[in-house]
């Protein structure tokens, strides 16, 4: 761990950590599925978490969201203790996560897939008592965001099943920066895309981190974590075997040390 | 937005392509083609008063239909739709002879259909059954039992309020039934849920990717069990539109509206896959199945050939549907 260098170290600055956990646990019956893992994502960058089948990559972003409770230990949000009761939780607080599966609703409109669940109503009486969508509004907005994120997409009310899987899994991604205030977490964002169509999503990630918010990327592909991650998170054995930075590793040295053939 | 209304990253859609595109613009087309045959071949077709009976010969399944509709909307199926409006007329019927308040009674009647619908979207919802199976359970159960309540056969139900909604007014040139007024506001409010309110939105979502729209935080089984619930009421609604139409509670009745009101949303567009199609396609789909009947009746065409031109087209809307469900 001590390996670690980035930029904002260097200068001497404490960086900001935005979603920290310490020493977390989690068995299932005899099995230890985490074994006091510790996290760290800070302000601004993109930490890639990798890890062989089976080290605990899944459990801990699952603990990370809420989606199950740790055995013991404590994660922190902003230096604040939290405990998420379920992923809504998460959702509550400014954490935002993409699957790899995509989850949009084909038939619907790009803008309708960036508001799915979070629709605008419109102003006065025709949105509280009539219950009145402010589609408008919310097409504009995804105009916005689309623009700011600089995402290329066909008109804003094209149904998603007319794009690319690429360009799907950027509604996605889109919709997550679009709420996120804290953080974004993607699991395995582009796993079930072409080269081509990763690229687009991978510079998406960028323009996401360019924007302010960090990213936690849960990946198997070496190339993209290098091509993007400001620092990488080694998860082996159900505990973070070490941090480090695609400047001074290889992808052979992140592989040792996974499959425990090095240590930092 | 001043500056950025013409973003660059964008291609618009030109107004050929969205009315073309339009999931209702093939139905909408079949319609009038299917008018402009009947009208060339006999022009009392076109007479207002046989307009007026088209509607009127439309207003029950067109009524069932919007709620089968919301519920393949979600990807499901409900085949209880006929048995709930029986149920409706039976109980009505049956307290109206009993001497209770004709008003009480229907509402009664109504809110039976309605738990009815909130029974079946429990089912499907809670304990997570295919709606094929839980509406086919409830279709057995209630069918027998309205046999066993009302003794095995039809009986008249003489009540001015259940026969309301047959009453006339007349509209310019048309005579339009009370049900036929009450049959377009429901499309009307029914389309603003479906497509101006977060609530319709969610329909869409659950029936194109569920698990999509549980991730987004959309809350998946108590929206599904509104969806039945608001089917249930409709069907209700519905069941006071066919004693306005005729004054008969039959428990043998509406055996054939089941497949009725599936083919009207199927022929309007609306995909059995759930999450596409709409209510306006819906509409147009109970009229071409009322024109078919009535122009083949004008026509002196044996009605038999109504089952078959309407099977033919069935079966070409579920190709299309496919079809254009591979290509994207």
């Amino acid at each position: 761990m001590s390996a670690e260098t980035t930029p904002l170290q260097a200068i001497g600055t404490k960086p900001h950590i935005v979603l920290e956990a310490r020493n977390v646990v989690k068995t299932y019956g005899h099995v230890t599925a985490l074994d006091g893992v510790d996290f760290e994502l800070r302000a601004g960058e993109i930490l890639a978490v990798v890890g062989d089948n089976g080290a605990g990559k899944s459990t801990l972003i699952k603990a990370l969201t809420g989606a199950l409770h740790p055995t013991s230990g404590e994660i922190l949000l902003d230096g604040v203790p939290i405990h998420f009761k379920g992923p809504l939780d998460a959702r509550h607080a400014g954490i935002e996560t993409v699957y790899q599966d995509l989850a949009v609703a084909p038939a619907l409109d790009i803008a309708s897939n960036l508001f799915l669940g979070r629709e605008l109503r419109a102003p006065g009486l025709l949105g509280s008592l009539f219950r009145r969508l402010d589609k408008k509004r919310m097409r504009e907005e995804a105009r916005r965001a689309m623009n700011e994120l600089k995402f290329r997409l066909p008109a804003i009310d094209n149904p998603v099943e007319s794009l690319s899987g690429g360009q799907r899994q950027g509604v996605a991604v889109a919709r997550a920066a679009l709420f996120a205030r804290k953080l974004v977490i993607m699991d395995e964002p582009t796993a079930a895309l072409g080269v081509r169509e990763t690229g687009q999503v991978l510079e998406l990630i960028r323009s996401i981190r360019d924007r302010g918010l960090p990213v936690v990327l849960i990946s198997h592909n070496m190339p993209n974590v290098f091509d993007i991650a400001d620092r990488i998170h080694i998860m082996r054995l159900g505990r973070r075997a070490a941090v480090v930075s695609p400047k001074t590793h290889t992808m052979n040295d992140v592989v040792a040390i996974m499959t425990g053939a090095a240590t930092a | 937005m001043t500056t950025a209304t013409v973003s660059p990253v964008e291609t618009p859609r030109s107004l050929k392509s969205r009315i073309l595109g339009a999931p209702s613009a093939g139905p909408l087309l079949v319609l009038i083609g299917f008018c402009l045959i009947f009208a060339l071949s006999n022009p009392r077709f076109l007479a207002t008063h046989n307009l007026s009976i088209i509607l009127q010969q439309t207003v029950i399944i067109g009524v069932l239909a919007i709620g089968q509709t919301l519920v393949i909307l979600t990807a499901g199926i409900d085949l209880a739709v006929g048995a709930i409006c029986v149920l409706g007329t039976i109980v009505a019927g049956k307290l109206v002879n009993l001497g209770y308040d004709p008003v009480l009674s229907m509402g009664f009647a109504i809110l039976l259909c309605t738990a009815a619908g909130l029974a079946a979207g429990g089912l499907v919802s809670g304990l997570r059954l295919p709606p094929f199976i839980v509406t086919l359970g409830i279709l057995g159960i209630l069918t027998a039992a309205l046999r066993l309540i009302s003794e095995g056969g039809a009986f008249p139900v003489r009540d001015p309020f259940l026969a309301w909604t047959g009453n006339t007014m007349k509209l310019g040139g048309f005579v339009l039934t009370y049900g036929v007024l009450i049959m377009f506001a429901l499309y009307a409010i029914v389309w603003y849920l479906l497509n101006q309110t977060k609530w319709g939105r969610h329909v869409y979502a659950i029936g194109n990717n569920t698990e999509a729209a549980r991730l987004v935080g959309i809350p998946v089984r108590r929206h599904l069990l509104s969806v039945y619930l608001l089917a249930g009421l409709i069907y209700g609604i519905a069941a006071w539109l066919a004693l306005g139409r005729i004054p008969n509670a039959d428990p043998n009745a509406m055996q054939s509206a089941n497949l009725d009101s599936i083919t009207a949303v199927v022929i309007g567009g609306t995909s059995l896959f759930g999450g596409r199609g709409g209510l306006i396609g819906t509409l147009i789909g109970a009229l071409i199945v009322g024109v078919l009947r009535n122009g083949l009746t004008l026509a002196g065409i044996d009605p038999l050939w109504q089952d078959l031109v309407t099977g033919i087209l069935v079966i070409i809307a579920v190709a299309l549907d496919q079809m254009s469900r591979r290509k994207s």
